[in-house]
C-alpha cells in the first residue's frame, strides 16, 4: 500500500533544475523490524541540529516483524510540520512495496533504492539514484548478522551527502543514538562513511533537494508526546497509576516508569509512586477510582478499546464523584480498527462515556508542550471538581516524535481541592458530603483513614442524599443530579481556553488537537494561493468556554475540520450552540488514519466554498 | 452508699463500646445469612480494638454488597460496581498503606462478573481482607444460580443445576492467597475466630462463608441451605485465636494443634479434628478440597495459612507514609530535574 495519492497532481514544472532549500518531504520504506528507526532518528536529528525545523512520523503496521512500514521526515523553513501529502524523496528499502511507492510518487521526485530492486525502469519522470547496499556493507560490518541493521546507516550517509546534511551533525547525532555504547556507534559511523563515500564517487546530484544551515531549532527539544504527557504526570505529583497495554498508549506510562524510577525514589529507597500492570481495563480504571476515592493522584492510559471497557466506572466516578485523570491516545476504530493508525474518534463517545446523563471534561492537547501541561491541568481540575478529566490525545501526538520548546516547570502549587481534614472536622463536627456548601455545586470530602468519628461516608453509585445516604427519593436524585451539572457549568470557566486567531474573515475554521498543524499550514496556502483569509478557533477542552459560542457567531461559514467520519466535534458544538447558530458548521471530516494534511483541508474546504 | 446500678458498657482496648462499630439497619431479608456475618465482623473489629477510622469497606454489587452499610457506620466504605470491588480496593489500599481494607462481596459477585478482578487480586498478595458471602444464587436479582452452586443442586422453581461449582478456597490458594478459609454464617464461634485471625494477617485473606439466602435458596434439594449446612458441615480443625495483647498462656498439645504466629505476634490454634491436615501445604491442601468435593462433604476451617510470602505492598516497594497524603515536596521534583530531562532532549 502506498502513503499517498499522487497521482491527481500536476507536474507543476518541478522538472526544471532548481534548487529546493529546507523545503522537502522524506520517505523512509523498510520492513517492520529490521531496525530502521535508529537510522531513521539520526537522519532526522542531523536535520534538527542543522536548525531546520523537522518532524518525523512513523507508519507502522500493527505486527512486530515482516510487514511494510513507512517513515517521513520533513523539513520545512517555514516550521511547517503536518504530514506533508507529496512525498519528495524517497528511500526504497523494501521489496514488496517498493514498486507501488515509486508509481504513486510525482514527476520529479527523487528515489534512493537497493540495486536488486532494479527500479529505474519504471518511470522516466522520477531522479533514480541506485546503491549496492549489500556490496558496501560487507567490509564495514564483519559480523554478518549485524548487517540488516548496519545496511539502514548507509542509506543516512548517501542521503546526507545528496541533501548536503553536515556530516559533524550526522556524526553527533550518531554519538546521541548510542550514548552508552561506544562499539556500536563507531560501526554506525563507518557505515555512514562508506554511503557517503560512495555517493560521493558515483551518484551525480540531479535532484533539486537541499539542506541548509538555518537557526530555527535553537534551543528547542524533541521529544514524542507521550513521554511529555510523562514529564508532565511526574510534575503533576501523580501517585498512582495503573494501565493495561494497547498501542499507541503503552508508552505513556512505560515513559513514566523510566522516568519516576529515576526521579521519584526518596531518599530512604522507597518509591513516592505505585505503578500497576493491570488485568485489564475494567481493572485498570477501577484501581484510578480506588486510588482516586483514597486520595492519590491516580491515572491511567489507554485507547479507544480500553475507553469502551472503562464505561461503566466512568459513571461511578462521574456519579460518586471521584477524581481521576485517563489518557485516551486515541487510534482508529471502530472495533480493532487500524490500531496502528491516527484518529480523533473517540471524541463523542468519551464525552458522555458511561450509561445515564454522564458527560466528563475533555482535555485536548495538540503539541508535546501541550502534553505536558495539561497533565497538570488535568489533575487539578479532577480534584478541584471532583470527577474524571479524559485526556484527548491521539497516536500521531503520542508516537510521534515532535519539535518543543524546553518545558516550563510549573510554577502554582499543587492544589488538591476540597477536601476536609481531621482538623477541619474538629471545627465543624462534621460535614454532609454531597452538600452545595460554596454554590458551584463542589461538595467537600473526607479521605479514607481520617481519625475522626464523623469522617466516614457512604460512597455508592446507587441513588444517595447530600449525606450520602442511601435514596430512592425523587427530589434528592434531581437535585443531585442538578448539582453535578452545576459543576459541570462552572468548569467551563476553568477549563483551558480555545486559542483564537480572528481578523475579519467571514470564514471560520474550528479544529483541534493534532489537526492544529494541517490547519496553520492550510490557512497560509488559503492565503496565497487563493486569497482567502480565515478565522482559526483551535478547541482544547470541553465544555466549551464563551469564546467558542462567540467565535461561531462572529462567522458566516464555520468549518469543523477532524479526523473522524462522523463530525463528532461538530455533533458536540451542536449541542451546546443556540439554534440559529449551528446551520453555520460544517464538516470537514477524514478517516484515513493518515496524520491529516493541509493540502487534502484546503482543497475540501476551497471545494466548499464553491471555488 | 449505694451505687447507681447503670451498666457502664465495655470499652475494648481503644476505649470504644461494641455500639461505635455498629451501623445502619439492614434492610435484608430477616433471617439473611448475610446478616449474621456483619454481627460477627462487628464483634470481632471491636474485640481486636481496631480502629473504625482505619477501616474501609469495600464490596461490589448484590444483597451481600449491600451489608457494609449495616455495619460500622463510622468507616469509610465504597459500593462499587458489580464484580469489580477487587481493583478498587487494589487503588485504595496503595494509596494509603495504613487502611485495613475489608472487602464484601457475593459468589455471584466473585466467582461470576468478578472472576477475572478475583484471581487477580489473590494473586498479587495484597493486604485485605476478602469475604464472599457465598449462597449459591443471586439473591438481589431473585435467585438465579450462581456459579458456586452444586452440582444437582435444585431451585425452588424445579430447575437443577447441571455445572459444577468453583471452588473459589482452592482457586485463591492455587493463586496466592495467604489466609484462606470456608467457613458457614450459623457456625458463630468458628467464624468469630477466623475474622479475628484475618484482622491480624498481612496479605491476602480470602474467606468463602455459606451464608443461606432464606428468600431463594434456603429449601429442600439446596445444597447451600442452613439443613443442609448442619447435616454436611466437616470441620478441620477447632479454631481459637489469642491476640497479641491478651497475654494469655493457655498449654496446648503439639501433636494435637497447630499453631501459627500471626504477623502482630498474636496467635491462631488449629486443634486438629482431620489429623494429618496441614495448613501450611499449599498443594496437600488444594488436593484435600477436591476430595472433599467428590464426596459430598462441606470442608470448613482454615485451609492454608501463610505467614512468609510478602504482600504488594513489600514488593512494590512504598514509601511508609501513605501516597494519598505526600506533600508537593515529595511529589514534584525540582527544577534541575526538570532541566536534566531537556536536555537530554536537546
Ligand atoms: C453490570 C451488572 N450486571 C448485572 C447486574 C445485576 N445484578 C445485581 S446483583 C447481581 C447478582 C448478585 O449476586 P451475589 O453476588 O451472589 O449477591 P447476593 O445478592 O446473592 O448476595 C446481579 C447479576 C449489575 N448490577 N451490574
Ligand atoms: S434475597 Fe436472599 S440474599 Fe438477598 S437479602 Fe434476602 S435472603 Fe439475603
Ligand atoms: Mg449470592
Amino acid at each position: 500500500m502506498a502513503t499517498t495519492d499522487v497521482a491527481l497532481h500536476e507536474a507543476s514544472g518541478r522538472l526544471e533544475p532548481k534548487r529546493v532549500v529546507n523545503n522537502m518531504s522524506i520517505q523512509v520504506a523498510t520492513v517492520n523490524g529490521s531496525g530502521s528507526q535508529s537510522s531513521n532518528t539520526v537522519l532526522l536529528r542531523s536535520i534538527f541540529q542543522m536548525g531546520v525545523p523537522v518532524s518525523g512520523k512513523n507508519l507502522f503496521p500493527s505486527n512486530i516483524a515482516g510487514l511494510p512500514t513507512w517513515y517521513t521526515i520533513r523539513a520545512n523553513k517555514d516550521g511547517y510540520v503536518a504530514r506533508k501529502k507529496e512525498i519528495d524523496f524517497v528511500v526504497a528499502m523494501n521489496s514488496e512495496t517498493a514498486q507501488e511507492d515509486v508509481m504513486s510518487l510525482a514527476p520529479g521526485a527523487a528515489v534512493l533504492y537497493d540495486e536488486p530492486l532494479n527500479l529505474s525502469s519504471l518511470r522516466s519522470d522520477l531522479i533514480f539514484y541506485s546503491v549496492p547496499y549489500d556490496k558496501l556493507v560487507a567490509p564495514v560490518c564483519p559480523e554478518a548478522k549485524l548487517r540488516k541493521l548496519v545496511k539502514n546507516m548507509i542509506y543516512v550517509g548517501v542521503v546526507a551527502k545528496l541533501l548536503e546534511i553536515d556530516m559533524g551533525e550526522v556524526e553527533k547525532a550518531i554519538r546521541k543514538q548510542f550514548a552508552k555504547k561506544a562499539k556500536a556507534a563507531n560501526l554506525n559511523l563507518s557505515a555512514v562513511q562508506a554511503g557517503y563515500d560512495y555517493a560521493a564517487s558515483n551518484l551525480p546530484k540531479r535532484d533539486p533537494y537541499f539542506i541548509q544551515r538555518m537557526d530555527k531549532t535553537q534551543g528547542k527539544i524533541i521529544i514524542d508526546g507521550n513521554s511529555a504527557a510523562a514529564l508532565g504526570c511526574m510534575f503533576a505529583g501523580v501517585t498512582f497509576v495503573s494501565w493495561y497495554p494497547i498501542t499507541p498508549s503503552s508508552s505513556l506510562p512505560e515513559s513514566i516508569i523510566e522516568y519516576m524510577k529515576r526521579f521519584r525514589i526518596g531518599p530512604d529507597g522507597k518509591a513516592t509512586f505505585a505503578i500497576i500492570q493491570a488485568e485489564d481495563e475494567l481493572a485498570a480504571i477501577g484501581m484510578v477510582v480506588g486510588a482516586g476515592w483514597a486520595g492519590a493522584r491516580a491515572m491511567t492510559a489507554t485507547a479507544g478499546p480500553g475507553i469502551s471497557l472503562m464505561a461503566e466506572f466512568a459513571g461511578l466516578a462521574y456519579y460518586a464523584e471521584i477524581p481521576g485523570v485517563i489518557w485516551d491516545i486515541q487510534r482508529v476504530g471502530p472495533s480493532t480498527g487500524l490500531p496502528t493508525r491516527t484518529s480523533q474518534g473517540d471524541i463523542l463517545s468519551t464525552a458522555f462515556l458511561s450509561h445515564g446523563d454522564t458527560k466528563h471534561i475533555l482535555l485536548i492537547p495538540c503539541s508535546a508542550e501541550e502534553c505536558f501541561t495539561m497533565a497538570q491541568d488535568a489533575f487539578e481540575l479532577a480534584e478541584q471538581f471532583q470527577t474524571l478529566v479524559f485526556v484527548m490525545s491521539d497516536l500521531d501526538l503520542g508516537m510521534n516524535n515532535w519539535m518543543a520548546d524546553p518545558f516550563h516547570y510549573p510554577e502554582k502549587p499543587i492544589k488538591r481541592g476540597k477536601v476536609l481534614a481531621k482538623e477541619d472536622l474538629d471545627r465543624l463536627g462534621g460535614f454532609a458530603r454531597y452538600k452545595d456548601v460554596d454554590g458551584d455545586g463542589i461538595g467537600y470530602r473526607t479521605l479514607p483513614g481520617t481519625d475522626h468519628p464523623a469522617a466516614a461516608y457512604f460512597t455508592r453509585g446507587s441513588g444517595h442524599n447530600e449525606k450520602s445516604q442511601y435514596s430512592e427519593r425523587p427530589d434528592d436524585f434531581e437535585h443531585n443530579m442538578e448539582r453535578i451539572n452545576r459543576k459541570f457549568e462552572t468548569a467551563r470557566s476553568f477549563v483551558p481556553r480555545p486559542e483564537v486567531s480572528t481578523g475579519k474573515s467571514k470564514i471560520g475554521i474550528i479544529a483541534y488537537g493534532t489537526s492544529h498543524w494541517a490547519i496553520i499550514e492550510s490557512r497560509d496556502q488559503l492565503r496565497k494561493e487563493y486569497g482567502i483569509e480565515t478565522d482559526y478557533l483551535r478547541l482544547r477542552a470541553f465544555p466549551f468556554t464563551r469564546e467558542v459560542h462567540e467565535f461561531v457567531k462572529q462567522h458566516d461559514r464555520v468549518y469543523v475540520v477532524e479526523q473522524n467520519r462522523d463530525a463528532q466535534m461538530l455533533s458536540l458544538l451542536k449541542l451546546d450552540l443556540e439554534p440559529a447558530l449551528i446551520t453555520r458548521l460544517r464538516s470537514i471530516a477524514h478517516i484515513h488514519g493518515l496524520p491529516l494534511d493541509a493540502r487534502s483541508v484546503t482543497d475540501e474546504l476551497m471545494t466548499m466554498e464553491g471555488k | 452508699m449505694s451505687t447507681t446500678p447503670t451498666s457502664t458498657p465495655k470499652l475494648n482496648r481503644v476505649g470504644l463500646s461494641v455500639v461505635d462499630y455498629r451501623g445502619g439497619k439492614t434492610t435484608l431479608c430477616a433471617g439473611c445469612g448475610h446478616n449474621a456475618i456483619s454481627e460477627r465482623i462487628i464483634d470481632a473489629m471491636y474485640e481486636m480494638g481496631v480502629a473504625p477510622e482505619r477501616v474501609a469497606k469495600l464490596s461490589g454489587i448484590g444483597c451481600s454488597s449491600k451489608s457494609p452499610a449495616y455495619f460500622m457506620g463510622r468507616s469509610h466504605s465504597f459500593n462499587a460496581v458489580h464484580g469489580r470491588m477487587p481493583s478498587v480496593a487494589t487503588g485504595a489500599m496503595l494509596a494509603n498503606r495504613n487502611l485495613l481494607a475489608l472487602g464484601v462481596s457475593g459468589d455471584g459477585d466473585s466467582a461470576s462478573i468478578g472472576m477475572g478482578q478475583f484471581v487477580h487480586l489473590m494473586r498479587r498478595n495484597l493486604p485485605m481482607i476478602y469475604i464472599i458471602e457465598d449462597n449459591g444464587v443471586y439473591g438481589l436479582t431473585k435467585g438465579q444460580f450462581s456459579a458456586t452452586a452444586d452440582l444437582g443442586s435444585k431451585l425452588k422453581t424445579g430447575v437443577i443445576n447441571d455445572l459444577p461449582p468453583i471452588d473459589t478456597c482452592a482457586m485463591a490458594i492455587t493463586l496466592g492467597a495467604t489466609l484462606v478459609g470456608r467457613s458457614f454464617s450459623g457456625d458463630k464461634k468458628q467464624l468469630h475466630s477466623m475474622l479475628k485471625a484475618a484482622i491480624a494477617h498481612q496479605g491476602t485473606v480470602m474467606l468463602d462463608v455459606v451464608s443461606p439466602c432464606v428468600t431463594f435458596n434456603d429449601h429442600e434439594g439446596s445444597t447451600k441451605s442452613y439443613k443442609y449446612m448442619k447435616d454436611h458441615d466437616e470441620p478441620l480443625q477447632e479454631i481459637s485465636f489469642v491476640p497479641v495483647f491478651e497475654d494469655i498462656a493457655v498449654e496446648y498439645d503439639p501433636g494435637s494443634t497447630v499453631e501459627v504466629t500471626m504477623h502482630d505476634g498474636s496467635r491462631l490454634r488449629l486443634r486438629k479434628l482431620e489429623e494429618d491436615y496441614d495448613p501450611t501445604d499449599r498443594i496437600k491442601s488444594i488436593t484435600r478440597l477436591h476430595e472433599a468435593h467428590d464426596a459430598g462433604e462441606v470442608l470448613t476451617g482454615v485451609f492454608y495459612v501463610n505467614t512468609q510470602t510478602p504482600s504488594f505492598i513489600d514488593l512494590l516497594n512504598l514509601t511508609e507514609q501513605p501516597l494519598a497524603t505526600l506533600p508537593e515536596s515529595v511529589v514534584r521534583p525540582g527544577r534541575e530535574v526538570l532541566e536534566q530531562a531537556m536536555e537530554e532532549l536537546r
